[in-house]
Formats: C-alpha cells, sequence, structure tokens
C-alpha cells in the first residue's frame, strides 16, 4: 500500500482581514467614546417618551437613589458669561475648587490646596460634610464606598441647600439636572426641587429613559 | 571576483535561497487590539442620557389674590397620585364649605387608564397636533422642526375648552408616577398642566378614596 502523504498544512490563519477590522473598530471607538461618568450608586431612571438630550455642560446634577439617598455633583467647568453676555473661555473657571472653598468656609472646616485639586477630579459625592475631607485624602475603595451615606436633607440640618445655594453662587448660569430613581420616594424629590425653588431655580431637567409610547383615538 | 561567482554558482546551482516568509506573528498584535476593543466598548456611553424638561410655577410665599391665575373649574381635573400606582382624579375643585364635593374615580397607568381619559378629554387638540404631525411625516406639508413646535403651540393654545390637568401626588407617591404622569401629558399633548402641592382636603378625600 502506498503511504498517503497528507499535506502538512500550515497552523497559521491569515489574519490580515481580521486585523484590518479590529484597527477600523479600534478607532471607531477610541474616537467617538465619552468616557461613562463614575456613578456613585446605580440608578435606574424612569421611563418617557421626551427625545430631548441632556446637557453635558455646567450643570449641576442631583441624584437620588432607590433608598433616597442624595447625591450631588456639579462640573469642573462650563461656560461662563461675563456683564454683557459673552461666553468666557472655559478653562478658567474651576467651579469645583470655588464651591469646597466656599463651603468649607461656611462649616468652619479647612480644606488645603491640595485636597481641592483632589476633589476637582472626583465626581459625584453624597456624605455629610464632616466626613467630606476623610472622603477626598481614602483610597481604600471600599472605604469611600462606606463614606458616601448621602447628603443631608433634613430640616434641621438641610446641607443639600446650602450646596445648592453655593453652587449657583459659583456658577449662576448652571441648568439643574434631576437623575432619580424611579422608585424612589416623591417625597425626597418634592424636597430637592423645594430647595432649588428657594434658589430661583424653577426649570428642571429630569433624565429619563427613551421609550415609544402609542396613543390612539378610539372613536 | 568574476571566478568566485562562477564557483558559488555552481557550487550551489540546485540550492534554493531561503524564503522568508511574508507572514509576521499577528497574535500578540490580535490580542491587544481585542482588549482595547472590549475596554472602548464597555467605557462608552452611547446614547446620551434624555431628559424631560419640566417647569415648576414660581414659589410664591404671599401670594396676591389679584395676581393669580384663576381657572376655569369645569375644565379642571385634578389627578392624585398614592402609593401602590394607584391614580385618583376628580373634575373641578374640592372646597368642603361648597358642597357638594366632587366624586372621586379611581384609574391606573395603563393604556386604557389614565390615558383613555386624557386623550377623550383632550380629543380636538389631540386630532390637530397629530393631524399636522402626519402630514410633516407624510412630505404633504414641508417645514423646519422648531417652525413644527411652535406650531403644535399654536394649536395646543387654541383650544379654549382643552382640559387644564393638576397634578398632584401624596407622600407615597413614587418618583417614577410623577415623570409617568407627566409623560402622559406628552403623549397626549395637554396643553396646560402643572405640578402643585397636594392640600389637606384632598388627602382627606384620598383617605376616604375606593379602594
Amino acid at each position: 500500500m502506498p503511504k498517503i502523504k497528507l499535506p502538512t498544512k500550515s497552523p497559521h490563519i491569515d489574519m490580515t482581514p481580521m486585523v484590518d477590522l479590529f484597527s477600523l473598530l479600534l478607532t471607531f471607538f477610541m474616537l467617538t467614546t465619552t468616557f461613562r461618568p463614575q456613578e456613585a450608586a446605580p440608578i435606574d431612571t424612569p421611563n418617557s417618551i421626551s427625545e430631548k438630550q441632556a446637557p453635558d455642560k455646567n450643570i449641576i446634577t442631583v441624584d437620588i437613589t432607590k433608598d433616597n439617598k442624595v447625591f450631588f455633583d456639579m462640573n469642573k467647568n462650563g461656560k461662563t458669561f461675563d456683564k454683557n453676555g459673552k461666553e468666557v473661555a472655559d478653562t478658567a473657571s474651576h467651579f469645583r475648587k470655588a464651591l469646597l472653598a466656599k463651603m468649607g468656609e461656611h462649616y468652619n472646616i479647612t480644606f488645603t490646596d491640595k485636597d481641592k485639586d483632589k476633589f476637582d477630579k472626583l465626581s459625584s459625592f453624597g456624605m455629610p460634610i464632616n466626613s467630606m475631607k476623610r472622603w477626598i485624602n481614602s483610597t481604600d475603595p471600599k472605604e469611600k464606598a462606606a463614606l458616601q451615606k448621602g447628603i443631608p436633607i433634613d430640616s434641621a440640618d438641610n446641607q443639600i441647600a446650602m450646596w445648592v445655594r453655593f453652587a449657583r453662587l459659583t456658577n449662576p448660569n448652571a441648568e439643574v439636572v434631576i437623575k432619580g430613581d424611579g422608585e424612589s420616594d416623591y417625597k425626597t424629590v418634592k424636597k430637592i426641587i423645594d430647595v432649588m425653588q428657594d434658589n430661583k431655580v424653577n426649570k428642571f431637567n429630569l433624565i429619563t429613559n427613551l421609550m415609544k409610547a402609542e396613543a390612539k383615538l378610539d372613536e | 571576483m568574476a571566478e568566485i561567482i562562477q564557483e558559488e554558482k555552481q557550487e550551489g546551482g540546485k540550492r534554493k535561497p531561503k524564503k522568508h516568509s511574508t507572514h509576521i506573528d499577528m497574535t500578540p498584535m490580535v490580542d491587544l487590539m481585542c482588549l482595547l476593543i472590549t475596554f472602548f466598548m464597555l467605557t462608552t456611553a452611547f446614547s446620551k442620557p434624555k431628559v424631560m424638561e419640566i417647569t415648576m410655577p414660581e414659589k410664591d410665599n404671599k401670594p396676591d389674590p389679584k395676581t393669580q391665575t384663576k381657572v376655569q373649574a369645569d375644565r379642571t381635573y385634578n389627578i392624585l397620585l398614592t402609593g401602590d400606582n394607584k391614580i385618583y382624579w376628580y373634575l373641578g375643585l374640592a372646597d368642603p364649605k361648597k358642597p357638594p364635593m366632587p366624586e372621586l374615580n379611581k384609574t391606573d397607568y395603563s393604556k386604557d387608564g389614565i390615558r383613555k381619559f386624557l386623550l377623550q378629554k383632550n380629543k380636538n387638540v389631540f386630532k390637530s397636533v397629530e393631524a399636522l404631525k402626519t402630514k410633516v411625516i407624510k412630505g404633504e406639508l414641508v417645514m423646519a422642526d422648531s417652525t413644527l413646535n411652535r406650531k403644535i403651540k399654536e394649536l395646543k393654545r387654541a383650544d379654549h375648552k382643552a382640559p387644564i390637568i393638576l397634578i398632584k401626588a401624596d407622600e407615597k407617591a413614587k418618583y417614577k408616577n410623577i415623570v409617568d404622569i407627566i409623560d402622559e401629558m406628552a403623549i397626549c399633548n395637554v396643553a396646560s398642566y402643572a405640578v402643585v402641592d397636594i392640600n389637606s382636603v384632598e388627602l382627606d378625600m384620598l383617605k376616604n378614596a375606593p379602594k
């Protein structure tokens, strides 16, 4: 019997098309990406048919979680306007630093420049002001998460009111975005809205998920 | 020189020069790319979040009866939101000094609940707005989005018999409920609605409401 010589196939596959595709995808993702902001707690927003896009600059965000904890956030930079209503370049304004300084002054807590720099880089937060310093300087993610107890909103110690007030003072043009969990109580949301209205904010952006709805009139 | 070359040629005449393969091992590159793609795909926030805009009536600590807006009671529907996803509505004004008290009706968030009710009350406006929208979609009318929005607003305002909806929620209501009900207003093209505080009379009504 003649030996049948099986042709030895090279185990190499031509990966060029695959690499081509991958590079394309990679480039696409790298260019289109806007990083998802860090979330202090998962929030499941309710649905609506609204198709208006959320503003991404110049905003004050108040998050309300399922268990009615309140978080606050203000973005670093935004548009500032001079007296004549003309836009001034973004980069000069560091709202977060100014905000922290004002809060510290009000509650008699001194924040060093280093604290402020760190705070500038962080995102949304929710803790009583006296544990703020610890949160800023903590490196342990577990400890950081444990400190996020929510900003006190009772009328006895209404810290959210102070945050909102100083945020409005540092950036009067900021829009207010409320990101609430569908299951949070209306009571808490109402409190936040009241605080805002006390600070002369009457327009709110409620973050929602897009969902189509049909309406038909039956005759 | 020529000789040497000749010699070499003679010796290695049949020996093929070793062919270098043009293939490069791309596996590490592919690995890395896979990793990066996965990273970007997971961290990307593709769709920007959508927002629903609401404007609350300005707070006035000392309301002046002269400047307060009067609403016609016969076209004012009060929608009361409470816990367990329940909605009640009543027509007109609930004032214990002016009996009879309006009747409280129960409904829900489904398609046949509050939406049906709103559509019926808001029939005329809804029809005209939808007619305009379909015309634009079919291409019979060409206009910019801003013009369309303005026209819709005009249509909404034109009807003086359209309902005025007052949305009131008690402490048991969830945030989702309020968003849902404002959304229903948008779906049903209700022109005038406002989120207002619930009063004690209405809280009492809710307590005695049919289950």
